[in-house]
Formats: C-alpha cells, structure tokens, sequence
C-alpha cells in the first residue's frame, strides 16, 4: 500500500513541477517526471533495434538489402500466389486483389489495389513485412521484402521487371494514386431538423 | 455433500407431523387442494467464475462460415438484447486482422521510443502503479453501418450497428506514459502498434494523446479480454475503433504519420471525385432503437409499449434524441435514462401507443456540439455511395399490422 501512494504523491508533484518547456507537452502543463519517479524501465538500444518496424514514407526504418521483380516472381509464386493468385489478381470475396484497377477510383465502381489506390511504395514493403504471409508474418528477410514490393509494383506497371528496389529507391517511386487523399472534413452535412 | 442432500430430502417425522396438521387446517378451507404443490429443490452448489443462465443464448453475430480466414474479420453485438449502457465483455464487438494472439502478461512489453530523451519499456504491473483511471466510453468500428450506404440494408440492430460496443475501461492516461520518455518538442504523430500476427499499426496525432487518451488493461471490473486486446491495448475515446491498438507493443513517437495500410489502404473514405479522406478519426452522432427493432415481434397487440435505443457521439455528450413513429413526419423527445457520459452509449426510451397499424419508428440524435444526425439521403448526397465508413445515418424500422418488425417497409 506504501509504495503505490508514494509513487502517486510523485508522479503529482513531478506533474506539478510543470519546468522544461517541450511545446505541445509544456502548453499541457506536463513536465519531465523526475528519476526517482519513473516507473517505466530504460529500453536499450537493442531491444529498440529488435522492436521498431516502422517504415515511413520518406524511406526512413527501411533496411539495408536489395531486390528486384524478377527475383520476386518465383518467391511470390511459392509464398504470396496461393492466395494472391498467380499475378496478384486474388481470389474474389476470399483475398484482395493486387493488381488492376488504375483508373477506377473516380468511377462508381472503383477497385481499390496496391496499383490503384495505395499512394506510398513503402507501404508495400512495410505491410508484407509486418503482415504477410497471411499465416507466417515476420518469416521474410529485407531481400525477400524488397523483391516481392518490386514484384507487385511490376504487376501494375510502376517499376520495371530489373530496377533495383531498396531503401533509397523505394521511396522515389511515385504511385499512380499519390494525390488522391485529403484531410477529414467532416462535419459534412448539416442535417435538416 | 451428497449425504446431505440425500438427509434433506428424507422427511423427518416430527416435521411431518406437523405439515400434516398444516395440510389438515388448510384442507378445512380448500377441500380440493390437499395435494402440496412440488417441494423446492436446493440450487446448485458455489462455483469459482459465474455464467449467465442457460435460458439467455445471445451471442455474438460471426461471419458466413465458409471463409478461408477466420481469424480475420468482426463479429458484432446483440444491442437488442441488450440494457442499460454497459456491452457485457463477453458480447463486446471484435474486429480483427490476423486473429487473437495468446499473450503472456508477465513477458509482454510496451515499448514507447522515437521522439522521445528516454525510450522505455513498461509491463502490465508497471502500468498497474499509475494513479488508475475508469471511465465508460464507447468503441466502434467505423465500418459499422457500412452497408446502410447501399440502402436500409440492415435486418436487426446487432447486423446494422452492432460493431459498437461500450464498456468501464480501466488504465492510466497515455501522457503520463509520454511524460516518463520526455517527448521532445518536433513529435506530432505517435505510431501505435499491436502484438497481433499482423502487427496492426495506426499513426495518431499526440494531441489526442496528451488529451483523453488511455492504456486500459481493465474492462468492466476484470482484466480486458484477449479478444479486446489483453493485457493491454490503446483505447482513444470517441475515435473510430480501428485506432484502438489492441494488444499494445509499441509507441514510436514521430514527426509524421507512417502512412501504414490501415491508414491508406484501408479506413479511408472515398468521395465520388476520387479523392479520399483520410485520418478520420472521429466518430459521429449516432442511434438506433433496439425495441422494437428488426427481427422482433410485438408481444402481443395494440396496447402500451416502449421504445428504446442506443445512442452515442465521439464529440462528446448526447443531448436529445427525438423518436419518430410516423415515418418521420413528427418528432418527440425521448427520455435520456440518465446522466450521459461523454463518449459513451446514451440509453433512451419512450412509451408508445401502438394503435395495432403499420408504423415506421426512428430515431436521431443530437450531441453537445449541436450536431444531429443526417437522414440516408443527405448522407448519400454528401458522400455518395463508395464512402464505405463513418455511416451514421438514421435507421428505421417498420412495424407491421401483423406485429412483426421489419427493416423494409409493408409491401415494399
């Protein structure tokens, strides 16, 4: 009972305390809490390496490795196309499909794929590598990854079947959908009483 | 324990004696109800976690059987068997990407880091240290109600509305946590990850979580379940359900989003010029009449009834909900059952008349922001029909001569 009250009266007064200025965190009237009141443990930098997957779009967690959508094919074909299908087409109603649809968006009917609506390559690499295979996520390495983001981007005509795919190249490749988001507007109706 | 029962129902003599003077005295007033009606049996024993009565078979809604993955998809509330605010855990909404992971609390990790002087990791009995807090809120995916886009498609308040759900959540504030690592003054985004197969990832801005954001590891008095993302998952009051990290790993605090799947491919809402919105996190006025609602049968004819329903914003408090039962044509303001919450299920109710003819019931809401809730046809005009989530439109229902209730109309 001690040391939880004890712990609550600091974690008040290092709230309290309100010194080093940190934008957004400072305009809360939240402070540093001091050493002796932290409750979470240092992470190490290994156990950070070992965790962080993020990928953003301007190419940065992407890792070192390289591949291309010629040495994806057979990989997708022995990881990917059971489910995808063969070029990505998918399986109606069952797995999406990964290929087709540029153009559609602004129609009625609109395909939303990899080709047609995703507007960051990097994506592409991040979801396989964090997602797929559907029923062995995290199995694949950076080459493998790099290869199979090539292999769909090829699928759809944005990259070429020998361009070289990795951390540096990935993030210049322009998706046919880039500028197809804007921000929430909402409220957008005003409803009649 | 068997002894005893057997004792209990052996008749002592004395005592039988006695209830045949009570038989004989109660014989002299009702001489043809001397037989005793059936001796009460003693109930069944204690026992160490409680079930609900076999006589309640409400369940959860579960997807056609025949798809090839499922660990992958939702399955939804019976808000019409439900009452007062609070979703039992047990039928609380699920959606889920790659299925519910088996988690060992004394192992599992957050890890906060990025953007921050000291990245720290922290376990369910560290969380457990802050000053708790509980509060009731809501969660709803945002594609609930997405097949009402395509007309007054759903057949019963669990198949129209029932991924959302609302529940005590118990945890500390996400920005004492931030407050731990020291965020430094060019983080804007913190990207939330789950511990599920799939590593489901969400960017949030860290507005919201310096505002009312949680890390829950309680939900309705007992630890969060696995499907709700035990041993602790995001919960962002009044934002799309999506957001709500499940299984929580991970807070890389940023400068950007992370433009993840969940956030391009998929929960973004596509306007008929093909243009898409994206990060729209808030979840709008909503409600629905659980009774009478589709599915159901009047109990019995004309008479007294009541109508009651559901109803909830992610802006804050529910202020009035009005009932129609003409097709809309008037307007009464129901009964908020008591205090709102802000972000939370509203319950509202009230009595109705029913003349025995076919009747068209509705029901919208109006938050403390002033905003009501659209009919089907502005949304459609506003969104069209691709827009695929954050449908809040009006529901209706349509009672027949015959008592039955309907989501189509009597001879539609």
């Amino acid at each position: 009972m001690s040391e939880p009250m004890g712990v609550c009266r600091m974690l008040r007064r290092a709230l309290k305390i309100g010194g080093a200025s940190m934008g957004a965190m400072a305009l809360l009237g939240i402070a540093a809490l001091g050493q002796q009141a932290r409750i979470g443990k240092p992470a190490s930098e290994d156990k950070v390496k070992g965790m962080d997957i993020t990928v953003f779009p301007d190419g940065r967690g992407l890792p070192a490795g390289s591949g291309t959508a010629a040495r994806g094919k057979d990989i997708f074909k022995e990881k990917c196309a059971v489910c995808h299908n063969d070029q990505g087409q998918g399986r109606e109603g069952q797995y999406p499909a990964l290929v087709g649809g540029i153009g559609t968006i602004k129609t009625p009917k609109p395909v939303k794929t990899v080709g047609s609506y995703w507007p960051y390559a990097t994506t592409v690499f991040d979801y396989i590598r964090r997602a797929m295979p559907y029923d062995q996520p995290g199995t694949l390495q950076a080459d493998e990854i790099y290869s199979l983001a090539g292999f769909v981007l090829n699928l759809n005509g944005i990259v070429s079947e020998s361009d070289v795919i990795d951390k540096d190249t990935l993030p210049k490749v322009k998706m046919p959908n880039r500028d197809g988001f804007v921000p929430d507007a909402r409220p957008d109706i005003k409803a009649k009483r | 324990m068997r002894d005893i029962l057997n004792n209990m129902k052996k008749t002592d003599p004395s005592r039988r004696s006695v209830l045949s003077l009570g038989a004989g005295l109660a014989a002299l007033t009702a001489c043809n109800s001397a037989k005793q009606e059936t001796p009460s049996l003693v109930g069944a024993p204690l026992s160490k976690h409680g079930n609900r009565s076999p006589h309640e078979t409400s369940s959860r809604a579960l997807p056609p059987p025949d798809t090839k993955t499922p660990a992958t998809g939702s399955s939804r509330t019976p808000l019409q068997d439900t009452y007062g605010i609070i979703t039992p855990s047990g039928l609380h909404f699920e959606r889920h990407h790659s299925g519910v992971p088996d988690i060992d609390p004394a192992t599992h990790e957050l890890l906060i880091h990025g953007l921050v002087e000291q990245p720290l990791v922290y376990k369910l009995e560290d969380l457990k240290r802050f000053p708790a807090v509980s509060r009731i809120h809501f969660v709803e995916c945002s594609g609930n109600g997405r097949s009402e886009y395509s007309g007054n498609l759903g057949a019963d308040p669990q198949q129209s509305h029932g991924l959302a759900s609302c529940s005590e959540w118990t945890g500390v504030p996400a920005k004492l946590l931030l407050a731990e690592a020291n965020v430094k003054p060019e983080a804007k985004w913190v990207i939330a990850e789950g511990g599920d197969a799939c590593r489901l990832t969400r960017s949030i801005p860290i507005a919201k979580l310096l505002d009312d954001a949680l890390i829950v590891y309680a939900q309705n008095g007992e630890p969060i379940r696995p499907e709700q993302g035990y041993p602790m998952r995001l919960l962002l009051p009044g934002w799309e359900g999506n957001t709500n990290t499940k299984w929580l790993r991970r807070l890389n605090v940023a400068d950007g989003p992370a433009m993840t799947a969940h956030e391009t491919a998929y929960y973004t809402d596509l306007l008929p010029d093909g243009k898409a919105r994206q990060f729209s996190f808030e979840l709008e006025a909503k409600s629905v009449i659980t009774r009478p609602a589709g599915g159901q049968k009047m109990p019995s004819g004309a008479g007294a009834y009541e109508i009651t329903g559901l109803a909830w914003s992610g802006r804050g408090k529910i202020q009035r909900v009005e009932i129609s039962v003409d097709g809309g044509k008037s307007w009464k303001d129901a009964e908020l059952q008591q205090a709102g919450f802000a972000k939370a299920f509203t319950r509202f109710r009230m009595p109705w008349n029913w003349d025995g003819g076919a009747a068209s019931l509705q029901s919208r809401a109006t938050d403390d922001t002033g905003y009501l809730q659209p009919t089907a046809d502005e949304m459609l005009e506003a969104r069209g029909r691709n827009y695929g989530y954050h449908n809040n439109q009006i529901k209706v229902w349509y009672v027949r001569a015959d008592g039955s209730v309907s989501h189509v109309a009597q001879g539609a």
